[in-house]
């Protein structure tokens, strides 16, 4: 089972990677969506490895709050996009020193 | 086996979301990972989890993501150019050292044999999960509840806009058409249609006044942009020439005169 | 008046100290309160009236301001008289005025307290001062200020006599800083004289100075024994430690230096002289430079107790009498060589007060007789000045005897009663004084023996000087002439006290008198007879006036004194260099420190504070770059921080 975890933390370290050097704020979204993805992965697997079914509800948990984030979440960058026209997450930096 | 082909495929797709410079084929290559992220807890014993996967990451999401992407414009690609100083070249030494740190720690750790899901499994996946969920996490599950709902409540709030003049009826539509007119003598009723009392009724031919000439405001605006539209009396003239090449008497009319050629078709000609 | 009668009660009171325990007043006694009450209400209608009808009090305001210190002289004139018509044992009235003020467990109130010793200093201070009071409306006549001038007269009086009635220290102490203001407003009453200013201001800062120990001692007696009566005071004195004893004497020592001048406060007095003369004469040598002694002969309840602190006075006393003389010897200013001779003056009664209970009734006789005849000098030095324009260097005087035939005769008077010529005041006086310390101590007595001969000297010097000699010093514009009845006639009561003061001693009426408050002495046999000691004295005062007719008299006077003197003389001129040693030792010192103080605070505490907060606006200067804007750069140090952490779980469970 070792190999689904390693997949896990090589997808969890992408996501990770493209948060940090992308800038459209839609794919810096789906980066966070790819890191939650693979930790329910390693959820999923900690269940079969243990027997239970207690990572699977986690997993499952995970994935109605990434609904609710992902609502918002793009909602939020609408508005922003509606009265910035641009979707990159660097434009929105006026909050600094 | 299912894993050793899948996993190559999933990396790749991940590795093509920090490459590729369209939002759009980022997110196709996302649905890429997400699938076989689906195939792969079935193949984990987890069924319910592979539908919801399907159902809700990849049917629902996915295309949330999409949708906005259309909204905010599906041609708009990322410049490729880094603007925050060293951001790129820390963000992959630290990417590449927390992933070098994990699989490491991650491949000496011994799991030992897998216990399955068979047991806990027994009976139905579904109807497990639904124990469990149902009396353990059941304030968990509420509490989830409360979250979608505020979720959807914030969504319509993020995305409503005020409207801040009133909204235009057809009788104020007509008032202001007329005003127009006796101000600006704008034309009040619709446009001409093209073609009308033309040699040709192609969308490219202007429409002839009962004068003659020619009525500008009858093709569309994209084309006049483009510079392909034609007066009816020039292609005549064109028509007739293409005869006399062929040997052919200008006099006699074609049965087959509407479509306009493709070398007749540019301006160049025209002239 | 039996002795046995004083030696009983004394031993009633389970010591021989005598105890304060006075009787209520009653009948003429009950005016007590008058005598503060007429000068002050004076210094008011003075003071205040003004604004009211300043024309009218302009014209009349000096003998408004005469006329109160003269009641108050006849007040206190029938009471001595009751008082003596009283039995020994009733001779101490206390009256009760008013509650002054109540906190916790202190509840002070204002207490008059009449005895034989404040009895005869309320004479001292209303009989003087009303012939001052007198004197002062000829010699402040053309001064436009002359209403005030009585108004701080009057007002000096009555705290004078507030001083000298109180029952408590505190109602002595509110006495105290009166005549201390008093005496500042009055030396610097020609404040337009930036040197009078500056002595005022130099009057007042160093009897501050005492003033605090008298008031460390106020705070001592309160926690000591919880009350500030004299009465009270009195009786548990014995009862309290050693230390605080002694802690006691010093202090209140301290007090009675600032304000009488004595050594090391003693810088202020030749400055005093400044003021108006009238001043001198009452203020800085009758009577508010005496309260000193009064404060130690009113606490001998206290020194008797506590032999350091009596030894302590007579050291301070010797030292000051010599010191004072010595000054006296080298001013060419005649009120400042009059001031070094009260300082010397002030020294023996301070000698006397320091010797116990032989010496204390001294000292108050010395006291009386100085106060008339050192009080007659300053007049009459104020006679000659007036005549004079005003000019107070002796070089510029001679033979003025007889152009002021008055002031020379009762300035004789007076020279005479100082040295202790046979018959005189002060020869029955001081020659007391030097018996008695004598008796106590050889070598104290020797000091003052010496003294007694420089004072012999000084002041033939300064009778030589302004009243001998011929004329051809005088300054062109000079035209001395007698000065007018309204100021003679004082100097003529006072010459006449000056002889016959010594009238106190016969059948020893002072001593008896004031056993009450002193105590009985012991009798101490002199090391030589009685009559031997006299005769030395009187050999040494001739010694002393021999050598100023030699030294002086037979020579010509320079006009302008000569700068090519010995060190003696030099060091006398400026004043032994009292003002440089309380510069030297505490001025420069203490600017040095205030400087440094505020240079401490100026780079050390405001510097850690400004260069702390400047330190922080640094750092956080450049950290608030790290908040750029970017999410994305906040992502990667939350990325870092991630990988700190899993490394550091890897190190903790790897280890």
């Amino acid at each position: 089972m070792t190999e689904y975890i390693v997949l896990s933390a090589i997808l969890f370290t992408i996501g990770c990677v493209g948060v940090l050097t992308r800038r459209n704020a839609i794919v810096v979204f789906m980066c966070i969506e790819l890191m939650l993805n693979a930790c329910n992965l390693a959820l999923v697997t900690f269940a079969k490895q243990h027997g239970n079914l207690d990572g699977q509800i986690a997993a499952f948990f995970v994935m109605v709050v990434a609904a609710a984030e992902v609502v918002i979440g793009l909602a939020i960058i609408m508005t922003i996009f509606r009265t910035r026209r641009s979707a990159s997450v660097d434009d929105a930096s006026l909050l600094k020193y | 086996m299912t894993f050793w082909i899948l996993a190559p495929i999933m990396v790749a797709a991940a590795l093509g979301i920090l490459f590729v410079r369209k939002a759009v084929h980022a997110a196709m290559l996302l649905a890429i990972v997400m699938l076989s992220l689906a195939v792969l807890y079935a193949v984990l014993d987890a069924p319910f989890l592979f539908a919801v996967q399907i159902i809700v990451y990849t049917g629902a999401i996915l295309m949330l993501f999409l949708f906005v992407l259309m909204l905010v414009g599906v041609d708009a690609s990322d410049s490729v150019v880094e603007t925050i100083k060293g951001q790129r070249a820390l963000a992959t030494i630290l990417g590449l050292a927390l992933g070098a740190v994990l699989v490491t720690a991650l491949s000496q750790v011994t799991l030992g044999t897998a216990v399955g899901l068979d047991e806990a499994n027994a009976g139905g996946n579904i109807e497990q999960l639904a124990n469990i969920l149902f009396s353990r996490y059941v304030f968990a599950f509420e509490a989830t509840s409360a979250l979608l709902i505020t979720a959807a409540i914030g969504a319509m709030v993020l995305a409503h806009r005020e409207r801040l003049t009133p909204k235009e009826t057809q009788a104020s539509l007509a008032a202001q058409r007329m005003r127009d007119y006796a101000e600006t003598g704008k034309h009040p009723g619709p446009l001409p249609a093209p073609g009308v009392y033309a040699r040709h009724n192609a969308v490219d031919t202007p429409a002839l006044l009962p004068d003659g000439s020619a009525a500008e405001s009858s093709v569309s605006r994209v084309l006049v942009a483009r510079g392909v539209i034609r007066s009816g009396p020039a292609m005549a003239d064109d028509i007739d020439e293409v005869r006399r090449q062929l040997g052919q008497d200008p006099s006699e009319m074609p049965e087959t005169s509407g479509k306009s050629g493709a070398p007749a078709s540019t301006e160049e000609d025209v002239k | 008046m039996t002795l046995d009668a004083i030696l009983l009660a004394s031993s009633e009171a389970a010591s021989e100290i005598p105890v304060v325990h006075p009787v209520a007043a009653e009948g003429v006694f009950t005016w007590l309160w008058l005598i503060i009450a007429l000068p002050l209400a004076g210094a008011a209608v003075l003071l205040l009236g003004g604004a009211v009808a300043k024309g009218a009090l302009d014209k009349v305001g000096h003998w408004i301001g005469t006329a109160s210190a003269a009641g108050s002289f006849v007040l206190s004139l029938i009471l001595f008289i009751a008082l003596l018509g009283r039995g020994e044992e009733e001779r101490q009235i206390g009256q009760h005025l008013f509650t002054w003020f109540q906190v916790g467990g202190l509840d002070v109130g204002m207490d008059l307290l009449y005895d034989p010793l404040s009895a005869l200093f309320l004479l001292l201070i209303t009989g003087v001062g009303s012939l001052i009071h007198v004197y002062s409306i000829g010699y402040m006549e053309h001064d436009d200020r002359r209403r005030r001038f009585f108004g701080y007269l009057n007002l000096f009086v009555a705290a004078m006599l507030v001083l000298v009635l109180g029952a408590n220290y505190l109602v002595v102490f509110l006495g105290w800083e009166g005549v201390g203001l008093a005496s500042y407003l009055l030396i610097g009453f020609w404040q337009h004289k930036h040197s009078a200013a500056a002595a005022a201001k130099k009057a007042f800062v160093i009897n501050r100075v005492g003033d605090i120990g008298l008031s460390l001692a106020i705070a001592l007696m309160f926690t000591t024994f919880g009350t500030t009566d004299f009465a009270a005071i009195s009786e548990q004195a014995s009862g309290a430690s050693q230390a605080t004893l002694n802690a006691l004497g010093l202090l209140l020592l301290l007090g009675a230096c600032g304000k009488s001048a004595q050594v090391p406060l003693q810088a202020w007095l030749l400055d005093a002289m400044e003021g108006p003369t009238p001043v001198s004469a009452l203020i800085h040598a009758a009577t508010m430079v005496t309260a000193g002694v009064y404060l130690v002969v009113r606490s001998n309840f206290i020194y008797e107790l506590t032999p350091v602190a009596q030894t302590v006075v007579v050291i301070v006393a010797t030292v000051t009498l010599l010191w004072g003389a010595i000054l006296g010897c080298a001013k060419d200013d005649i009120k400042k060589a009059l001031a070094g001779s009260t300082m010397s003056q002030i020294g023996y009664m301070m000698l006397a007060a320091g010797l116990g209970v032989a010496g204390y009734p001294f000292a108050i006789f010395h006291l009386l007789t100085h106060g008339f005849f050192k009080a007659n000098m300053f007049l009459g030095a104020g006679s000659v000045m007036h005549g004079m324009n005003d000019d107070v260097d002796m070089r510029h005087y001679g033979g003025l005897r007889n152009y002021m035939p008055v002031t020379f005769l009762t300035f004789a008077m007076g020279y005479l009663a100082i040295i202790g010529f046979p018959g005189f005041s002060g020869f029955f006086s001081k020659d007391k004084i030097i018996e008695t310390a004598l008796a106590e101590n050889w070598i104290i007595g020797l000091c003052a023996l010496l003294g007694a001969g420089i004072t012999g000297f000084y002041m033939t010097r300064l009778m030589l000087m302004t009243f001998f000699g011929d004329t051809s010093r005088w300054d062109k514009d000079a035209h001395p002439h007698e000065s007018p009845h309204v100021m003679t006639v004082p100097l003529i009561v006072l010459a006449a006290l000056s002889v016959l003061g010594g009238v106190l001693l016969l059948g020893d009426f002072v001593v008896e008198f004031l056993a009450p408050v002193t105590g009985v002495a012991e009798h101490h046999e002199p090391p030589l007879p009685a009559i031997v000691i006299t005769l030395m004295v009187v050999a040494v005062v001739a010694i002393g006036v021999a050598a100023a007719w030699f030294l002086v008299g037979k020579r010509e006077i320079p006009r302008v004194a000569p700068t090519e003197v010995s060190f003696a003389t030099r060091a006398a001129r400026a004043d032994l260099y009292g003002d440089a040693i309380n510069e030297g030792v505490v001025v420069a010192p203490g600017r040095a420190l205030v400087s440094g103080l505020t240079s401490f605070d100026r780079v050390g505490v405001d510097g850690v504070v400004e260069g702390g907060s400047l330190g922080v606006g640094a750092v956080s200067g450049a950290l608030r770059r790290v908040q750029n804007g970017f999410v994305r750069s906040y992502a990667l140090s939350l990325l870092g921080g991630a990988l700190l952490v899993v490394l550091a779980l890897l190190a903790v469970n790897l280890a």
